[in-house]
């Protein structure tokens, strides 16, 4: 695979404008257990940002407070300069986030097109050419248009679960682990379409175990372990980096 | 057990060609002609004579030795029979004369699902004929239509909006029936203590609902994040507070003594009055009109943003609320509306019997009542409607043509069969239908 980058967003994720996400301080608990140890991060508008981190590291715990799923015990969660923590995730979805669960969670028992519409269900009016964008964006979900999604692929599920998000027309779309326990070659058509997504305009931030997909397409990235960021930097940089390197990509990148 | 032992007479460990060996009775159909003589001898034995109380074995001996039984095995042999021997030429007469309907029928659906109005004249005519129904029938299936078929029939459209739609599992549905029935008996002033006014029946009805609705959302709002197994006993809970709050707050309720209604449904115009008396007539048409109107009203619901996040909150409540549904509202909202339709029940209930006491409102209602849903198909309101007056209407058929006493048996009986052979209901909805199938294709 290659490694070249088509993108000049690292040059975004340092400019002065007013970050679309920003998560300052960030103490999650659950229960007696600190999950998130004062986690600092931002996004800007029009970036791709990959968190990466080992298995309980607090990936997913900073997404889903983001999201509002989750509520800080201490510390900011901001959007566009705006304090939004505490807001419950129902509430969230109107202020242009969407979140694409951990593990896809499609209705499964609702036809493709059904979770579709949910996915609009924020929208007083849904615009019908929101359906037909998601549509071109994955052929795949247009052909199974009728299938009830718990009888699709695991992959298509996840395509499912994208397009279920951009059908509430998000700003900023959060992914949880979009390439879980899928085969290389949908993995890579996800992340493929996860480069259009971005480039028609959606921000995105995605936590990933495969880190290499992810910073490839990432602009910048964050590491995180044991519920803090270790390092953070753009994407090319986290990609050669020898600590990142070894404990993330294994030896097996190139 | 099954020890093999090889040439020389020692043990071995049996090898897997002999763990796959079928032995003969162990063939499907050697196993159907015994579970075919076992249904001779329980039907022998359910439909001939019965005991007595100072010879218990009398009935099993009379049933074994009598003509009866051996009627029950010719015809268990006898289907046997055509099932394991007679199938090809059984099997191809049934398609034959399916194909040969098959045509026509579909013919004339094309028909009724092209044209609209066809769909609502067919409606309006089941509504005359409905209309019509109890000048045709005795008081005693008067009297069955009103205090049984409609009250439970507006009941179970209230719980289907709770368990069908929202997918929570509520065992304590009666328990807002008893406040309906209780607050019309208040609002009258046929309890104890004395209302501050008394109403008029038609205004308690209202007056129920918001009470009802009060009541939904106090045991709702610290419950719904329940869900499943948690929430059914909580709301059996909620039903054990009420019954008992009205069984022992005699002060209030009157006890088990019950409360003797004394005001009846009245219509006063000044020139023209109607009051609902003994005639079960009138109530019928009552309960007729409000059932076709909450069927109405929850039918548009049904289609409705907040249907399609009941849908989406029964599949996932994490993904519903992560597109943006208010899961705690719109659970919330599934529970009031239940539980105020089932406030309305309780009104013109009380209002019909006349007298309500504790015992009207028993546990058992409420399982009923999830029963009729489950039987006509959870999430449908045709199959909900269809459930409740065939569950309701067959124990009382049977009055007449079995023993009494066993009437509950049969039901209890056609309910197993029914959930064996059609877990989806008599008239499931076309959602319920693909869950299921999707359900067997996982499994």
């Amino acid at each position: 695979m290659s490694t070249q980058l088509t993108k000049d967003g690292a040059a975004q994720g340092s400019s002065a404008a007013p970050a679309l996400l920003e998560l300052r301080e960030l103490h999650v608990f659950y229960g007696a257990i600190e999950a998130l140890k004062g986690v600092e991060l931002s996004v800007a508008e029009g970036e791709v940002v990959a968190l990466l981190g080992a298995n309980g590291a607090g990936k997913s715990t900073t997404l889903k407070t983001a999201s509002g799923m989750l509520k800080p015990r201490s510390g900011e969660v901001l959007l566009r300069g705006e304090r939004v923590d505490g807001i419950p995730s129902h509430e969230l979805v109107r202020f242009g986030i969407g979140h694409v669960p951990e593990g896809r969670r499609v209705f499964a028992r609702m036809s493709v097109v059904e979770n579709l519409q949910m996915g609009a269900y924020r929208l007083r009016r849904p615009d019908p050419a929101d359906m037909d964008r998601v549509f071109t964006l994955f052929p795949r979900l247009a052909e199974r248009r009728k299938q009830l999604a718990g009888t699709l692929s695991g992959g298509e599920q996840q395509m499912l679960a994208i397009g279920r998000a951009l059908m509430g027309k998000p700003e900023l779309l959060l992914l949880d682990e979009p390439s879980m326990g899928l085969a290389p070659l949908i993995v890579q058509q996800i992340f493929d379409i996860l480069r259009e997504i971005n480039e028609q305009g959606t921000t995105l931030l995605l936590v990933e175990q495969n880190a290499s997909q992810a910073l490839q397409l990432a602009d910048r990235g964050y590491v995180l372990e044991t519920g803090a960021v270790v390092m953070s930097d753009d994407a090319s940089e986290l990609l050669t980096h020898p600590r990142v390197r070894a404990a993330y990509l294994g030896e097996a990148a190139e | 057990m099954s020890t093999v032992r090889d040439s020389k007479g020692r043990e071995r460990v049996p090898s897997a060609a002999s763990l796959r060996r079928v032995r003969w009775y162990q063939e499907a159909r050697w196993k159907r002609l015994v579970a075919l003589l076992v249904l001779a001898v329980v039907g022998a034995q359910v439909t001939g004579v019965q005991g007595t109380s100072t010879d218990i074995f009398y009935a099993l001996g009379e049933n074994f030795t009598g003509t009866g039984i051996w009627i029950w095995l010719a015809l268990c042999v006898g289907v046997w029979v055509i099932r394991e021997f007679l199938s090809e030429p059984v099997n191809r007469g049934w398609v034959a004369s399916r194909d040969r309907v098959s045509q026509p029928v579909a013919r004339v659906r094309g028909v009724w699902q092209a044209d609209p109005r066809l769909r609502y004249g067919g409606g309006a005519l089941l509504l005359v004929v409905l209309i019509l129904l109890p000048l045709w029938l005795s008081t005693y299936w008067q009297q069955v239509m009103v205090d049984q078929i409609a009250i439970f029939v507006l009941l179970a459209i209230g719980l289907n909006v709770v368990i069908g739609w929202a997918g929570m599992l509520d065992l304590g549905f009666v328990a807002f029936f008893a406040i309906g029935a209780y607050s019309a008996a208040f609002w009258t002033g046929s309890l104890p203590v004395e209302p501050p006014v008394v109403l008029n029946t038609f205004l308690v009805i209202p007056i129920a609902i918001v009470t009802c609705l009060l009541a939904g959302v106090l045991l709702g709002a610290p419950t719904l994040r329940l869900r499943g197994d948690y929430l059914a006993i909580v709301t059996l809970g909620f039903h054990e507070i009420v019954y008992l709050a009205a069984r022992n707050w005699t002060d209030f309720t009157g006890g088990s003594r019950g409360a003797r209604m004394s005001e009846r449904f009245v219509i006063d115009l000044g020139f023209w009055r109607f009051e609902w008396g003994l005639d079960p007539k009138p109530y019928y048409w009552l309960l007729l009109g409000f059932i076709v109107v909450i069927i109405f009203l929850f039918l548009r619901l049904e289609h409705s943003r907040v249907g399609r996040a009941w849908t989406a909150i029964r599949e996932d409540e994490v993904a519903a609320a992560s597109t943006g549904v208010n899961t705690v509202r719109m659970k919330l909202l599934a529970f009031a509306i239940g539980a105020s339709t089932s406030g309305v029940a309780g009104v013109v209930y009380a209002s019909k019997v006349a007298f309500i006491s504790p015992e009207n409102f028993v546990l058992l209602l409420s399982i009923l009542v999830l029963a009729y849903v489950i039987f006509g198909g959870m999430g449908s309101i045709p199959g909900v409607l269809a459930g409740a007056a065939l569950l309701i209407w067959l124990p009382e058929y049977l009055r007449d043509s079995v023993d009494p006493q066993d009437r509950f048996m049969y039901l209890g009986a056609l309910l197993v069969v029914m959930m064996i052979y059609r877990p989806q209901g008599l008239l499931p909805s076309k959602r319920r239908q693909r869950e299921l199938r999707l359900a067997e294709e996982k499994a």
